[in-house]
């Protein structure tokens, strides 16, 4: 049996070592130009992507921390000299442990905060859908000033998140702010806005609106700009009212413009770390954290925790990708090329 | 032979040479340290200022333009950074081992936790604790890591009762209250005779140590290394904290900016009392309604059951380890200067901040300072914290038990058993729960 096996064994490999190289040397030959035009994209690729991401998904599998990553800690004494000692827990491979404390809830909220993600994006993204729309609905007829609305309504944009944040933040303030003295002027009791989670949850989704909705009424505006002034007039010559020509005629036309931003708007406000984290601080309690905001506090305060903020890092992408994932086989399902 | 004895003669003479040479050198260097000529010492030094810098700057700046009276070739570069940013901008910049600043003015917990990374210059040996024994214990031991001390205590504190002597007056209470028992009869008293509230408790963790302290609680124990934050001492405490909103003595605290919102309450005469620190006494003394230092009252914290003591805060003067050794004679200078008895006494008459040297507080500017005088209790009947390098880490878990327990009306024990969870989990996971 083994004679017979080891006989013809021998001379396969050479034949398959020599005919390789020879296509494969054809096919540079013929095609060389081809891997050279896109080897700069393949290197700034690797260098920007899948270096980071691998190293992170590495990184997400070792206990690496800020005090066990030096191989020895070295103390400079003020006279001079310098003393080295070997770090006694150098850090080390644990495998999925990180995984399991987290999913478990050993370390963090993980569920608690991904529910509110959903929430947040959920109810952001369909605002700013949903007055993005109307906004440009509104803005795409002649009308007087439509230039200066446009500017006016584009400026929430302009202004840097942070500012907008915190100018949010004090008019919800319990005590000082506008919100509580229109309720209370309108003899409404005043809300304690951050004492609870919903209401607090509010105070951020409310902020990222305001600062969300000129992007989608942008880019609606400038779909609607491309769908040709024919279709209307046939529509309005057939008899078709407002409405009917909203629905049969804007939206359709309206639908790759909207799957793409609706898809980007989700990603972006899913990923939206400073308008938690300034407006509502995670309070009350850290009720109000989603995922970025208590990555970041689970991993970035005290000692930092790099392989605990990889892990999230790593989970927060495959909950992306996931949802790219189902997004595109939804759009496909439409006939959408994507 | 001969070669030989030449070979010995020719090596005799340059060792004798040579230990003359070293015997010299350690005498020159034995005389030239006190006659060192400061102008000779050219250096330039960062210092990264976590202080207020509306507040404090100027007198820091004031300090360091009379520094540069006897070193006028040492520049320093005073950068005013944020507090809140500093501790991770500094690790950042110190990993790096590039752009962190020669000397930073770092919160007491930080100083073991840069320590433990090797961030820090060791200052055993040198002139800044060549007096250590004229330090404060409790601050200085802040700067102590295994061992070996990292800095050298800028000013201390200690939190403490602040109160608006015209409202208290006003409701008719001669003495600030002396437990938490009397603090709510008091509050209680002011919200009835006055327009004002009685109190304002800022729902953080920091703030709730005086009620825990007060029970005989902590939040570990350091020696056995044990977690005992959630000890039924603590839970007391805490019950004391939240029957003092619950019943209406002390304004219900919001959750977000809370202690924002003390501070304006507190300067525009809306509430009476706060638990606060002496940091905070320049911004009172100028805020434009308030009636300046004349209507503010400092006393200690209220005392529990067990005892009245507040946590010992403050900040010290640590030296980055990547700060080149040359440039290592200037640094000292500065610092020494910057933590003399003279220049914490300066401090303490332009800022009411606290010295940590005992022999500054002989001088007759803190002597007759009537802010520094009143903390003086405060900041003795002061308790030390676990000083190891998680020390920074335990507040962001006992910052939620306080919203939890203040504002959201949970159970004390039960959001500090989520702590201790939390502890062990995240902290300090080699101690025993």
């Amino acid at each position: 049996m083994t004679t017979v096996t080891a006989d013809p064994a021998p001379p396969t490999p050479p034949s398959g070592r020599s005919a390789r190289p020879s296509r494969l040397r054809r096919s540079w030959e013929k095609h060389w130009y081809a891997w050279a035009m896109v080897l700069p994209v393949v290197i700034v690729l690797a260098v920007l992507i899948f270096y980071p991401l691998v190293r992170g998904i590495w990184i997400s599998l070792t206990n690496l921390t800020e005090a066990n990553q030096a191989a020895e800690i070295c103390t400079r004494s003020i006279t001079g000299g310098e003393v080295c000692a070997e770090n006694p827990n150098k850090w080390e491979f644990i495998g999925l442990d990180n995984y399991v404390n987290v999913l478990s809830g050993n370390v963090g909220d993980f569920w608690q905060w991904t529910a509110i993600t959903l929430i947040w994006t959920l109810g952001c993204v369909v605002f700013h859908y949903g007055l993005g729309l109307g906004l440009a609905v509104m803005l795409n007829r002649p009308m007087w000033g439509r230039g200066l609305y446009r500017v006016l309504l584009v400026l929430p944009w302009a202004v840097p998140a942070f500012v907008s944040a915190f100018a949010w933040k004090f008019i919800f303030n319990e005590r000082f702010g506008l919100a509580n003295s229109l309720l209370t002027s309108l003899g409404i009791d005043p809300v304690d806005w951050f004492a609870n989670q919903w209401t607090s949850l509010f105070t951020a989704i409310v902020t990222n609106i305001w600062l969300g909705v000129p992007f989608m009424m942008v880019a609606l505006l400038g779909g609607m700009q491309t769908i040709p002034g024919e279709l209307y007039e046939a529509a309005e010559i057939d008899g078709a009212s407002a409405w009917q020509r909203f629905r049969n005629i804007t939206l359709p036309g309206l639908r790759p413009v909207s799957m793409t931003v609706i898809l980007l708007g989700t990603i972006w406000t899913f990923n939206m770390f400073p308008i938690i984290f300034l407006v509502t601080e995670g309070q009350p309690a850290g009720e109000t954290e989603i995922l970025v905001t208590g990555a970041f506090r689970a991993a970035f305060e005290g000692i930092r925790n790099y392989s605990l903020a990889s892990t999230y890092g790593v989970l927060i992408l495959s909950i992306l990708l996931v949802f790219s994932m189902f997004y595109r086989r939804a759009l496909r399902k439409q006939g959408e090329v994507w | 032979m001969r070669r030989t004895a030449r070979g010995i003669a020719v090596l005799a003479s340059a060792t004798l040479a040579l230990s003359v040479a070293a015997c010299g050198g350690e005498e020159k260097a034995a005389e030239e340290q006190p006659a060192v000529d400061p102008a000779s010492l050219t250096a330039e030094l960062t210092w990264w200022d976590t202080s207020d810098p509306k507040n404090e700057g100027p007198a820091f700046q004031e300090l360091i333009a009379k520094f540069n009276q006897t070193y006028p070739n040492v520049k320093i570069n005073h950068q005013s950074v944020p507090f809140g940013e500093a501790q991770n901008k500094f690790k950042t910049a110190a990993q790096a081992k590039t752009g962190a600043p020669d000397i930073l003015r770092a919160e007491v917990a930080w100083v073991p936790e840069f320590a433990s990374l090797g961030h820090l210059y060791a200052l055993d040996g040198s002139e800044l604790l060549a007096d250590e024994s004229d330090f404060l214990e409790t601050p200085l031991a802040s700067n102590k890591y295994d061992g070996k001390t990292y800095g050298v205590p800028q000013v201390t504190d200690s939190l403490a009762l602040m109160y608006n002597k015209e409202l208290l007056s006003q409701a008719g209470i001669s003495a600030p209250p002396k437990t938490w028992a009397e603090l709510k009869t008091a509050a209680q008293t002011i919200k009835e005779k006055t327009d004002a509230e009685g109190v304002y408790l800022n729902p953080a963790g920091y703030f709730l140590l005086p009620f825990m302290y007060g029970e005989g609680g902590d939040l570990v124990d350091a020696a056995n290394k044990k977690i005992v934050i959630n000890s039924e001492q603590n839970a007391a405490g805490l019950a004391i904290a939240k029957d003092l909103i619950d019943s209406g003595a002390a304004a219900k605290p919001s959750a977000n900016d809370a202690y924002g919102t003390m501070m304006t309450l507190f300067k525009e005469k809306k509430v009476a009392m706060i638990i606060n620190g002496p940091w905070e006494v320049n911004n009172v003394k100028q805020a434009p309604d308030f009636g300046g230092l004349e209507n503010l009252g400092i006393a200690p914290v209220p005392g529990g059951s067990v005892k009245a003591g507040g946590p010992v805060g403050g900040h010290n003067y640590v030296i980055w380890s990547g700060m080149p050794q040359e440039k290592v004679d200037a640094a000292v200078a500065f610092v020494k200067f910057m933590s003399s008895a003279e220049s914490q006494a300066f401090l303490s008459e332009k800022l009411g901040l606290l010295p940590t040297r005992t022999s500054a507080y002989d001088l007759d500017a803190v002597k007759n300072n009537a802010t520094v005088a009143a903390f003086q209790p405060v900041v003795e009947a002061g308790v030390g914290r676990p000083w190891i390098p998680e020390a920074g880490q335990f507040f962001g878990p006992l910052d939620q038990m306080a919203t939890e327990v203040l504002i959201q009306n949970k159970d004390p024990k039960a959001a500090l058993d989520t702590v201790a969870k939390k502890y062990k989990a995240e902290v300090v996971p080699s101690y025993e729960n």
